[in-house]
């Protein structure tokens, strides 16, 4: 008897040491149909597909592929048995072409005489090209990957798992990097694949392209399931509220702070060197809470990156309470009292194999030694728990690799280790990113206190509730440039999608 | 009381894992210091073979040989530790071990080779080496540091330059008769006996450095930076921590420590010569990996560093005890050492 469904998942569980990533989920996708997986940033979306895609092992629950029962050990299985899945963080081979890319781990297939193990380069382009023309995408097979913009490697990347023939195909977020035109390219690919009989799984924060493209939508919410609906009978409030799971209102703790009119940072006509940041000037008020909002590339990270000198500035000045700071390099930017929590907290914020003490005193080590050479373990200890208490870490000890501790926890961390630099002026880029949604809140209410007690911070986020529920300016920034600026308790979501869409 | 405070706490923590991962973390425990069962297994194997091994005058010859082999493997580690490595040290060994030979060669003997230049004042001549060890140190770090290019291609680079250097100045000239102010007063001058076998005074000068290095990684600012930036070199960047600094400050100090070796290995063997100094870096490397210095960058111990180099002569001096061929010696320290890294790349794997 042929099975009804194409996928089914079934009790799938997950635990990652501290965090239940995935409780008791169910799900099933229909041939030829576009399933939508929603939910906010872990919520369990990637970690379920990625449990299917055999990424992870899954602790419990089934899995059944066409009515049969599969456990994917490697992306290899899953995709030599068609299913294929296109990562929202692109894993590409940037220094070789394209058609290298394509055929990669299936270079066997693209012998010129299948008993000799010398590859030809035609049947590699021809193959490659076929695709290409199918989808019209047009793209030239021998451009290496690096010389593209992100959205063309985005379409190889789709182009590779249509390759495969796969059966099921996995979008993470496809369209965040693509303009408009773009979309609609893919949304006739997808529909292409659709009549195919393929199943697409739709992962994506855009309520708008998910109600368009999608025949049926699964939400998620702390690891769990929450509904699933037909795209046509769900409203974008509706999806809101089973995502959030709670009024809007309680996500956010109240701000409690004011905000003075003393100017602690003017940054006037700032351009970088190496990217598209151009000609930004504005003011920080004492005890402000400043969000950037924009696109990705819109510069939001580069105008912090710029300010806090660990990119190369081209022009413009910043002055520190009416006094000019240069801030060459975060050394001197530290000096001059500013913090800069960054937005790849794996990659540049934590030293993932050091202990907790040691990842919280590393920005403060001056003050913490004994006499004019030798640190004062007493002095680091105490530092570290301080901060381990008053910003409520969990961690067994000071000693444990911080790579242990949680997300959230983790940032924390990361978060302690500036406090102790008494900086007054934070710089935060995207600080509640991978967070689970209790640790958000404490995070918010972390940022709402240093506020309070007088610091001025300026938060870079791309979820715009975030923004409109914690700052009290919002800066919205397009290709580089400031786009606008809004009041945070007298916007809407459509404003700021307007303004950072003015340049594009 | 700190102390016994966190043992409880870590008891705690036991207590409060599930059974497989009581099972994981007694494995790990183990793993951790799987060297020291290994050394431990090996005198035991050894001194039942041959009895004689346990005696002071072997137990002296092996730590004698420890020390002599430490300061240029605590030089490596500080570069191993920043993720990088350091291929010059044995030729900066070579260097300055003929710089000192030259300084401080008897006077008045046939075919000196500064004819006109008597002994110098010991202590000069080791300031000396010592700078100029720093001197190609700073080479290294600020190639490394300003140009980004990755430690192995400098050192090999520098090795290569500084031994060129040797061979300009010396035309491979062994330089003998060394003054006695230099090595039987000096270096080689026993400070006390153990039954009959002398302890000098560059295993006493071995230990001191060993601890002036342990206070420098483990109690200043700059130690801590040294492993923030071999941990994370964006993260220590973005932290406020002079990234170019540091990396140059420890391949200096490295260059130092082989600087000073130098100074210690002519007086030592009696001599310096073309081949002093040859690979003296690849066993340095080896103790360290052996030792727990991780290439991943970010961890090590002095502690390490001191049983890895142990180990290292244990190893050749059991091989010896046991009759096997120095030949053969060469495919067992390449076992350990590759067992060793295996073993270190188990622990820092994430695991999936």
């Amino acid at each position: 008897m042929r099975d009804s469904a194409l996928l089914r998942m079934e009790h799938v569980s997950k635990s990652f040491p501290g965090v239940k990533a995935l409780d008791d989920v169910s799900f099933t996708l229909r041939h030829g149909s576009v399933h939508a997986l929603m939910g906010e940033n872990g919520a369990g979306k990637s970690t379920l597909m990625k449990c299917l895609f055999g990424i992870y092992a899954k602790d419990e629950g089934e899995i059944f592929f066409e009515g049969k029962k599969v456990d994917f050990q490697t992306p290899r299985e899953a995709l030599d048995n068609g299913v294929a899945m296109v990562h929202q963080e692109l894993n590409q081979a940037l220094k070789r072409n394209v058609m290298d890319n394509i055929w990669l781990g299936r270079y066997k297939q693209m012998r010129a005489n299948e008993h000799l193990p010398f590859l030809s380069e035609k049947k590699m382009y021809d193959a490659t090209k076929e695709i290409f023309d199918k989808l019209e995408i047009p793209i030239d097979p021998k451009a290496r990957m690096d010389t593209m913009p992100v959205s063309q490697r985005q379409m190889v990347e789709i182009a590779k798992a249509v390759s495969y023939n796969a059966k099921i195909i996995v979008l993470d977020e496809p369209t965040s990097s693509l303009t408009e035109v773009e979309v609609e390219h893919l949304f006739r690919i997808i529909n292409m694949l659709k009549e195919r009989g393929c199943g697409i799984i739709y992962i994506s924060h855009k309520m708008e392209e998910i109600l368009r493209i999608s025949d049926e939508v699964t939400i998620m919410r702390d690891g769990k399931w929450v509904a699933t609906k037909p795209s046509n009978d769900i409203t974008m409030d509706e999806i809101i509220r089973l995502m959030v799971g709670r009024e809007l209102t309680n996500r956010f703790p109240p701000k409690q702070h004011d905000v003075s009119d003393e100017v602690v940072l003017r940054v006037d006509g700032l351009s970088a060197m190496y990217s598209n940041l151009k000609d930004v000037s504005f003011e920080l008020k004492k005890g402000e809470i400043l969000g950037v909002a924009g696109l990705d590339g819109s510069g939001r990270t580069e105008l912090l990156e710029n300010i806090f000198g660990s990119a190369t500035r081209k022009d413009g000045r910043i002055y520190k309470n009416g006094k000019e700071v240069f801030n060459k390099s975060p050394e001197e930017s530290v000096k001059n009292g500013f913090a800069m929590v960054t937005e790849e907290r794996r990659a540049t914020g934590i030293f993932n194999i050091l202990s907790v003490k040691e990842n919280t005193v590393i920005a403060s080590l001056k003050s913490l030694k004994a006499n004019k050479f030798l640190l004062s373990d007493k002095k680091i200890r105490a530092a570290t728990n301080d901060s381990i208490k008053k910003l409520s870490i969990k961690t067994p000890s000071q000693e444990t690799r911080i790579r242990a501790l949680s997300g959230g926890n983790q940032q924390k961390v990361v978060f302690g280790r500036w406090l102790l630099t008494r900086p007054d002026i934070f710089l935060l880029d995207e600080p509640t990113r991978g967070i689970d949604v209790g640790a958000k809140y404490e995070i918010y209410q972390l940022i709402i206190d240093m506020a309070r007690e007088g610091d001025s911070i300026i938060m870079v986020s791309s979820e715009m509730p975030e923004l409109i529920g914690v700052c009290d300016r919002i800066l919205v920034m397009s290709e580089g440039r400031l786009a606008g600026e809004v009041d945070a308790d007298n916007t809407s979501q459509e404003e700021i999608m307007t303004l950072a869409a003015k340049y594009a | 009381m700190p102390r016994k405070g966190r043992l409880a706490t870590r008891i705690d923590e036991y207590n409060a894992l599930s059974p497989r991962d009581k099972r994981r973390f007694i494995g790990d425990w183990f793993l951790d210091r799987a060297m020291i069962f290994i050394i431990i297994l090996l005198v035991i194997y050894i001194q039942i073979q041959r009895p004689t091994f346990l005696q002071p005058a072997s137990i002296i010859n092996i730590l004698t040989l420890t020390a002599a082999r430490l300061p240029i493997a605590l030089g490596v580690a500080g570069c191993i530790i920043l993720a990088g490595t350091d291929l010059s040290a044995g030729r900066i060994v070579g260097l300055s071990a003929f710089v000192s030979s030259i300084f401080l060669q008897k006077s008045g003997i046939i075919g000196k080779f500064l004819e006109n230049v008597g002994p110098q004042p010991v202590f000069l001549v080791l300031l000396l080496s010592v700078l100029i060890g720093a001197l190609i140190g700073l080479l290294n770090g600020f190639c490394v540091a300003k140009f980004k290019v990755h430690p192995f291609i400098v050192t090999l680079s520098t090795q290569m330059i500084t031994y060129g250097i040797y061979l300009t100045i010396s035309n491979a000239k062994q330089i003998s008769s060394l003054d006695p102010s230099y090595t039987t007063d000096f270096v080689t001058k026993p400070l006390f006996r153990v039954s009959t076998t002398a302890v000098n005074t560059y295993v006493a000068l071995a230990l001191i450095m060993a601890g002036i290095m342990w206070v420098v990684w483990n109690k200043t600012r700059f130690g801590k930076n040294m492993f923030a930036v071999g941990s994370n070199e964006e993260a220590a960047r973005v932290s406020g921590v002079n990234v170019a600094f540091t990396i140059i400050a420890v391949f200096t100090l490295a260059g130092a420590c082989y600087g000073y070796t130098g100074f210690i290995e002519a007086a030592r063997l009696g001599a310096s010569t073309g081949t002093l100094g040859l690979n003296y870096e690849a066993d340095a490397i080896a103790a360290c990996v052996i030792g727990g210095v991780s290439f991943v960058g970010g961890i090590g111990k002095i502690s390490g560093v001191i049983l890895g180099v142990f180990l290292m002569q244990l190893i050749i001096n059991g091989m010896t005890f046991l009759g096997i061929s120095g030949n053969t010696t060469y495919i067992i320290k390449g076992a350990v050492i590759l067992i060793a890294c295996i073993i270190d790349m188990r622990k820092y794997l994430t695991k999936k």
